[in-house]
């Protein structure tokens, strides 16, 4: 039996502290990632710090318009919350796509930002896999890969992040507070997951020790929000697709868009260049389109997983028309 | 045996139990956790056994490193193939009732045939510690290049389908080359079945308890019988000395009715350690050793004329078997007999990958076959400008020419009529896509459903009890269907005894003799020999009521009645249980054992239905929903409502996984991708459409006294088939391969 040690920190320098004293320590809040991948052979952490009793359960409007969410908040009480539900749609509608109402109600914010990918050859401690085991090969490259990445991939690695939550983050803009031994430093969103280059290994910019206490969510953008996950079956399956969209009018023109997408790459991804394609442009299906070609001009698909193309580009489309339909409404 | 009367014009009787919605009568033991499942059984001083697996799918194991694991705490064992106990095959003889589900013994020899063949197994003091060892063992191979895991590799994609023609499975009625080249109008196309895996809810387990010489073994099965003879042939032991007991089973849909080589690993430890053993499964190393669905391939030719009349049907089949055990899914043969055609062929191929052996899953053969001709029909109605359904009326089998026998009971007709208005089928549009219901498309689509109707022979035991409960035993099992219950009320129809008086006892190989849960046949088969054991013990009781000094002194036995769980004659009766109190008997029981007799050379039975199918589909987001189906069945008399109910919509949920979503997947190095529950697709509850199920209940006396069927496997047949009809109606794209998933729709 694989034993490990298991303690509780009741204060967040407590739990820094710990993390820096030894190497291959692991924080659990929900547990739902890691004991699974410890009962798979895939994570063997030593130590295993619970840091769920530490304060870092509100929800708290900031006198700036932002909202400080404490990384110990559940997935569903996230998306259940007043205030995202009114300011953030597209975060809540995000939430509850994704797993199943047990899974939620385990699940915490900062849990859900570390989520690791569901690549099965990842999740399999017997198969060459370079996140896994660095210089041992990517088994999918050459395997199935109908569940991989199309954008941001490498040689080395083309699992996706699985994280619906994560996408509406990027879409909404948010920011994430670490602390570690030297002190609390801050991240945009959108820069915390890295992508898999040489280092697939690597999969955020956290540093040794650090926690992630909290998510501070741009002040509302407004406009029409909306979350759209394409997926074999209709629920409790990660995304083939999705898309997070704020879409913002000027007129019958879009003013500002920010789109997100979550299943087609191996980190929460940006559409930055279908943001610019629709900036100020006609709110139209054409326009739309247009943006959808932009977002995936640099896609790379594999044997498997071409579909994804036309899937991602249909979920854009999709999620932008309706978002407008908010945005208007 | 005792001689039952079958007689089709027979009077409907008058019946209190039997046709009652009765809720399942182990539902609080379910429910409060009472119900023991075989992993839930602990014995004293019992260990755990965790294999190992093989890591690739063809070459040779070279060597076992097991220092490491063997040191590991609390290992009290490893077997494998240089220490395991030399055993004998069973004979693997259905009819013999020892088939296994893999005839290669565990560790037999060190050739790899698939990979997640087992390789070793540990036994430890605790679970945790036996898998913890499982991954220090070191094995060392000598890997094969070529291996086999997807026959549609082989397939050139027309002519002859792949594999080794099985004589045995080629059938014919008069000449159907001969008609087909004389058709005006032809049909030749190909479709193929993805590999399924059960995914049962409840794992496999065995827990195997030796004392002396005799060996207890709890296992989720569907067949303890089987697996009991089974057990005696390989450990060369009298049956009398295997017991096999399986009380309460999480599901088996036909991965449980033969033995897999854990149970024998564990039986084996089990007795070289004179400790008790457990081993449950993994869901991994279930996917990869406890059977599957084989993916077949399938042609389908027809002739018809311009009226669509069925001149000639061909129906070649092939699927994967493995070489650790044959398996033959025979998914062509029920097209024999599913529509009128007098020039009918039907032949199966096999090939041999690298996998476990195949098994029966739900539906086995007639699931895949019924795929591919009721979507050739389908496809062939539009050739001919024909309502689908009106094609099959024109083809109505009136007999069955294959055997040249009427039917026991027909009611297809009024299955095809039914369903159709409740659907309001005349509301389709057969143009592609013509019916459109905002960003979606809606589809209509149907198929015949159908399945054999068997029966087998069958013991069983009652016993009345002086405090007024009646004991029913049968060596049977309830595999969730509802067989605890429809025991009952068989008894309970038979004595006027309540069904909550009665005390069923199943899943014990000790009691006499019962059949399988598989094929649809536990309920015609069991419920004939408990009415035959009350029949027998009530004439023991007869004989007790009508000694001298007894209540019915001197009546005559014939004007005796049970009724309301009393004796009556005339004007006179007695309460059983007073009748055994007065005579200081604790129980009178009676044994009966039943079986088919000649009408199955007089008669063909099957069981029929008609579902149909509504898609939606939604081109802007290729997203593919079922948004209603709608099924009738004509499966004999219904005994249970409820759990009869339950049997079709289940069937139906997992048709529409073999449509949309369930395929075992392997990479081109053989390694299987997808063998959990988060990565192989089934059905959840936000995928469930609307169903709406109605059961005839026209009783089939000619099969059994009480006129049931089974109605098991019919439910799923046919659902394949009316989805990917209605994906055609909806998107005009003809998908031939199952499932249908979104890059199948983007591509075609």
């Amino acid at each position: 039996m694989r034993q490990f040690e298991l303690e509780s920190v009741e204060a967040i320098d407590q739990a820094v502290r710990h993390r820096r004293v030894h190497d291959g320590q692991a924080f659990i809040a929900g547990g739902t990632t890691l004991l699974d991948l410890v009962k798979l052979d895939v994570m063997q952490p030593e130590k295993v710090v619970d840091v769920t009793r530490l304060p870092l359960k509100r929800i708290e409007l900031l006198d700036d318009g932002r909202l400080k969410i404490g990384a110990l908040v559940s997935n569903t009480e996230l998306a259940k919350h007043e205030i995202v539900m009114r300011d953030y749609p597209v975060i809540s509608e995000a939430l509850l796509s994704g797993a199943s109402t047990g899974l939620r109600n385990m699940a915490s914010t900062g849990g859900n930002v570390m989520q690791r990918t569901r690549c099965p050859y990842f999740r399999d401690p017997d198969m060459p896999c370079n996140k896994r085991e660095p210089g041992t090969g990517c088994s999918a490259i050459d395997g199935i890969n109908r569940n991989h990445a199309v954008l941001g991939t490498s040689e080395q690695c083309i699992a996706t992040h699985p994280s619906d939550m994560c996408v509406g983050m990027v879409a909404a803009g948010a920011t994430l507070v670490l602390e570690g031994p030297d002190g609390q430093r801050e991240v945009a969103f959108e820069d915390y997951h890295l992508l898999p280059g040489d280092t697939p290994e690597r999969e955020h910019d956290l540093k040794p020790g650090e926690l992630i206490t909290h998510v501070i969510l741009d002040a509302p953008r407004g406009g029409g929000q909306h979350y759209l996950k394409l997926r074999d079956r209709a629920s409790y399956e990660f995304a083939l697709a999705s898309c997070a969209a704020v879409v913002n009018l000027d007129g019958d023109n879009i003013g500002e868009a920010r789109l997100a997408l979550g299943g087609v790459a191996t980190k929460p991804w940006r559409a930055d260049a279908a943001e610019a394609a629709l900036k100020g442009q006609p709110a139209t299906q054409e326009s739309f389109e247009r943006a959808a070609e932009a977002a995936f001009s640099d896609a790379v698909a594999y044997s498997h997983n071409g579909f994804k193309i036309t899937l991602g580009k249909q979920a854009i489309v999709r999620a932008l028309r309706d978002a407008t339909a908010r945005a208007r409404a | 045996m005792t001689t039952e009367t079958r007689n089709p014009q027979r009077q409907d009787e008058t019946l209190n139990s039997i046709g009652i919605k009765k809720p399942r009568i182990d539902g609080i033991l379910k429910l409060t956790g009472g119900a023991d499942y075989a992993a839930d059984r602990n014995l004293p001083n019992q260990t755990y056994g965790y294999p190992v697996t093989s890591t690739i799918a063809s070459g040779e194991l070279t060597g076992l490193d097991l220092e490491e694991a063997l040191n590991m705490p609390g290992v009290l064992d490893i077997f494998h193939h240089d220490n395991f106990d030399r055993l004998s095959r069973s004979p693997n003889d259905f009819a013999a009732e020892n088939k296994v589900g893999e005839p290669r013994l565990p560790f037999e020899d060190n050739t790899i045939y698939y990979q997640g063949q087992y390789i070793a197994f540990v036994v430890a003091d605790t679970f945790e510690h036996a898998r913890a060892a499982s991954r220090k063992v070191r094995a060392h191979y000598r890997k094969n290049d070529e291996q086999l895991t997807d026959i549609a590799t082989l397939d050139s994609g027309e002519g002859e389908l792949p594999g080794e023609d099985v004589p045995g499975d080629a059938s014919s009625i008069g000449d159907a080359d001969t008609a087909y080249a004389g058709a005006a109008v032809k049909l030749d196309q190909r479709y193929s079945i993805a590999q399924e895996n059960h995914s049962v809810m409840e794992m496999h387990a065995s827990v195997a308890h030796w004392e002396n010489d005799r060996l207890t073994i709890y296992e989720s099965s569907q067949g303890v019988v089987f697996q009991r003879n089974a057990l005696s042939n390989i450990f060369g032991m009298p049956l009398e000395k295997v017991t096999v007991i399986s009380h309460f089973i999480g599901s088996g849909f036909g991965s449980k009715l033969f033995m897999w080589p854990h149970a024998v690993m564990t039986a084996v430890a089990a007795r070289r350690l004179g400790r008790p053993v457990k081993t449950v499964l993994t869901r991994q190393q279930e996917y990869l050793n406890t059977g599957y669905r084989p993916k077949s391939l399938q042609r389908v030719r027809i002739g018809a004329d311009q009226s669509g009349k069925l001149l000639s049907l061909h129906h070649d089949g092939c699927n994967e078997t493995s070489p650790a055990g044959l398996h033959d899914d025979t998914v062509s043969a029920s097209s024999m007999k599913m529509y009128h055609c007098e020039n009918v062929s039907a032949t199966n191929h096999l090939v041999t990958v690298n996998k476990c052996a195949p098994t029966s899953m739900r539906a086995p053969g007639e699931a895949s076959g019924n795929f591919a001709l009721e979507t050739a029909l389908d496809e062939l109605a539009i050739q001919l400008e024909m309502d689908p359904l009106e094609l099959r009326r024109r083809n109505f089998a009136e007999t069955d020419l294959s055997v040249q026998l009427p039917w026991s009971s027909n009611h297809l007709k009024e299955c095809w009529d039914n369903a159709a208005s409740r659907f309001g089928w005349d509301k389709r549009n057969p143009t592609p896509g013509a019916m459109k219901d905002g960003d979606e498309i809606v589809g209509y689509g149907m198929a015949t459903q159908s399945w054999e109707a068997m029966r087998q022979h069958c013991g069983a035991r009652v016993g009345f009890r002086d405090d007024g409960t009646l004991l029913v035993a049968c060596g049977t099992q309830d595999i969730g269907t509802g067989t605890y219950t429809i025991a009952a009320q068989t008894a309970s129809e038979r004595t006027g005894i309540p069904v909550e008086m009665i005390d069923v006892r199943l899943g014990d190989s000790s009691l006499p003799a019962g059949p399988l849960s598989g094929g649809s046949m536990a309920t015609a088969t069991v419920l004939p020999a408990v009415s035959a054991a009350v029949r027998e013990a009530v004439e023991k009781l007869k004989e007790l009521a009508t000694a001298e000094g007894g209540p019915l002194e001197n009546a005559e036995s014939d004007s005796i009645e049970i009724k309301d769980g009393r004796l009556v004659s005339g004007d006179r009766s007695i309460e059983v249980a007073e009748l055994l109190r007065q005579n200081r008997v604790g129980m009178i029981d009676g044994e009966a054992h039943t079986a088919p007799g000649d009408e199955k050379n007089q008669y063909s039975f099957r069981s029929w239905g008609a579902v149909f199918v509504e898609v939606r589909w939604d081109p802007g987001i290729s997203r593919l929903r079922v948004a209603r189906v709608v099924s009738t069945i004509d499966a004999g008399r219904i005994i249970n409502p409820l759990t009869a109910r339950n049997q079709i919509e289940g069937g139906i949920v997992m048709g529409l996984g073999m449509a949309m979503f369930e395929e075992t997947e392997y990479d081109p190095h053989g390694y299987p991708y997808n063998n959990n529950l988060a990565d192989y697709i089934v059905p959840v509850n936000a995928d469930m459409p609307q169903v709406e199920v109605e059961l005839l209940n026209h009783p089939d006396y000619l099969l059994n006294e009480f006129g049931a069927r089974g109605l098991g496997e019919i439910g799923l047949t046919g659902v394949a088939a009316a989805v990917s009809n209605a994906v055609y109606n909806a998107t005009g794209k003809r998908i031939r391969d199952m499932p249908v998933s979104i890059e199948k729709l983007l591509s075609a």
